[in-house]
């Protein structure tokens, strides 16, 4: 039930007041509320769920995670 | 997809099960909860238990809102949907949660005016085309869900629509984690939190469980990595003797969450004294409700459904699966009485509940583990 997407907003539009935008989830778009998220810009990655973009991706951050996961792999190998 | 599949690799998720494995005592079994079905369902799609060593076990949490909704409220739903005029709308999750009298895929068939929606926005277009009905959104979820409806209210509010309003079945996670580890049975030595509910209420919501409970909590990603990788921080707590809240999910949630969300429910709703949750019982202050300011939307305001307790199905185990004392497996009706086709309890309805996350996903596994105990049982 809390499935969240992670998407590209492709483009962003004003509907009288709400801020809403086009999402990119791999080739697939669709139209997402971003009443949630008013600093989020084109380009940037977002959470989608049911409709509403919830969270941003922090590219850094997953960056940092990825980097965290292979080295707990490479020490293994190291030790093998 | 990006975000996605680089926190599937196999060969990664090989690496952390040893690492898993090592930071285990020898002698000792560990018990953690996955708070959110999103994470039960990908334990069980990707065959993780396989990842784990025999003494660290996965226990299935309450986060499956419609697993937890009490058969009295989709009786109530089923009771404003029926009244002359009302188009029901819901979000797919809940067609086939069954009520007293069969679930809202039934009350179709028969011809109550009931529709899938993907966003409780859609509720409002359907709103502006049918002006003479009264739309009514069946709104469930934890709060990863609630904004969404938070904020339709308020756009309805602000478009004068007069014909829309919302059945909330809104429910709230910290109550229920406080009442699993004020339960007697409970035997949890960490939890997996949830996520995307995290995104929304941020990670100091549950300072309370290392400070009052003293277990760790590790908000989690959904992937498989993520979710290995969470294990391994609360192993690692366990074994440094540390107890605290930390966050795996760092790239999607914020310690703060999301304050513009948060204002906007806070507006629209409020917290409910007293709420049903299937399997664990009444539990104050769990749920919300709408706000008087927003009276107009309130479905339960506007129809007064009956608001009638009903007990669970006698063969029906949802509750002892919810929280934890007994696995999917082995209750009485599993894949015999009740299966995702026919469900009896609505932890075998939603894709995220513990029976068909195991039903579609992990029979094959337990089949090849536990051999004995599944000829014992047919």
């Amino acid at each position: 039930m809390c499935l969240g997407i992670p998407g590209r907003i492709v483009a962003t539009v004003d509907v009288a007041g709400l801020l809403m935008g086009t999402v990119d989830f791999d080739g697939l778009t669709r139209e997402v509320c971003l009443a949630y998220l008013p600093d989020a810009r084109v380009g940037e990655y977002v959470i989608v769920h049911v409709g509403f973009a919830i969270s941003m991706v922090d590219e850094a951050e997953a960056h940092r995670t990825l980097e965290m996961l292979r080295s707990m792999g490479t020490s293994l190998e190291a030790e093998l | 997809m990006r975000f996605v599949d680089e926190y599937r690799d196999a060969g990664t998720a090989r690496a952390l099960s040893a690492r898993i494995a090592e930071l285990c005592e020898p002698g000792r079994a560990y018990a953690f909860m996955e708070v959110c079905g999103g994470h039960t369902h990908t334990i069980y799609k990707h065959g993780l238990e396989d990842h784990l060593p025999p003494a660290v076990s996965l226990v299935h949490g309450p986060g499956c809102p419609v697993c937890v909704i009490p058969m009295g409220r989709v009786d109530d739903a089923m009771h404003i949907a029926r009244q002359d005029d009302v188009i029901m709308t819901s979000f797919g999750d809940m067609m086939r949660v069954p009520g007293s009298h069969g679930s809202f895929f039934d009350a179709n068939a028969e011809g109550t005016d009931i529709r899938m929606v993907y966003s409780p926005l859609d509720s409002l277009k359907i709103a502006r085309a049918n002006p003479d009905r009264q739309v009514v959104f069946m709104a469930i979820g934890f709060e990863t869900t609630t904004p969404s409806t938070a904020l339709t209210v308020r756009r309805a509010a602000a478009e004068g629509l007069t014909n829309f309003s919302i059945f909330c079945n809104h429910i709230t996670i910290v109550p229920a984690l406080r009442a699993i580890l004020d339960s007697p049975d409970v035997r949890i030595d960490g939890f997996v939190g949830p996520g995307h509910v995290s995104t929304v209420i941020g990670c100091r919501p549950y300072d309370f469980i290392p400070r009052d409970y003293g277990r760790p909590l590790v908000v989690s990603g959904f992937e498989p990595l993520d979710i290995l990788q969470s294990i391994h921080k609360l192993l690692r707590q366990l074994r440094d003797r540390r107890c605290e809240v930390e966050n795996q999910y760092t790239r999607v949630v914020a310690a703060e969450g999301n304050p513009v969300a948060l204002a906007v429910i806070d507006e629209v709703l409020e917290p409910r004294p007293d709420f049903e949750w299937r399997g664990l019982g009444r539990i104050p202050w769990s749920a919300m409700r709408v706000r008087e300011r927003y009276a107009a939307f309130d479905a339960e305001r506007i129809f007064a459904p009956p608001g009638a307790r009903v007990e669970d199905p006698k063969a029906c185990q949802c509750g002892e699966v919810l929280t934890g004392v007994i696995k999917p497996w082995e209750c009485k009706v599993f894949g015999t009485g009740c299966t995702p086709e026919t469900p009896i309890g609505a932890c075998m309805v939603s894709p995220e509940g513990a029976c068909a996350a195991y039903y579609n996903f992990g029979r094959a596994r337990h089949r090849a583990t536990e051999p004995a105990k599944e000829m014992s049982r047919a």
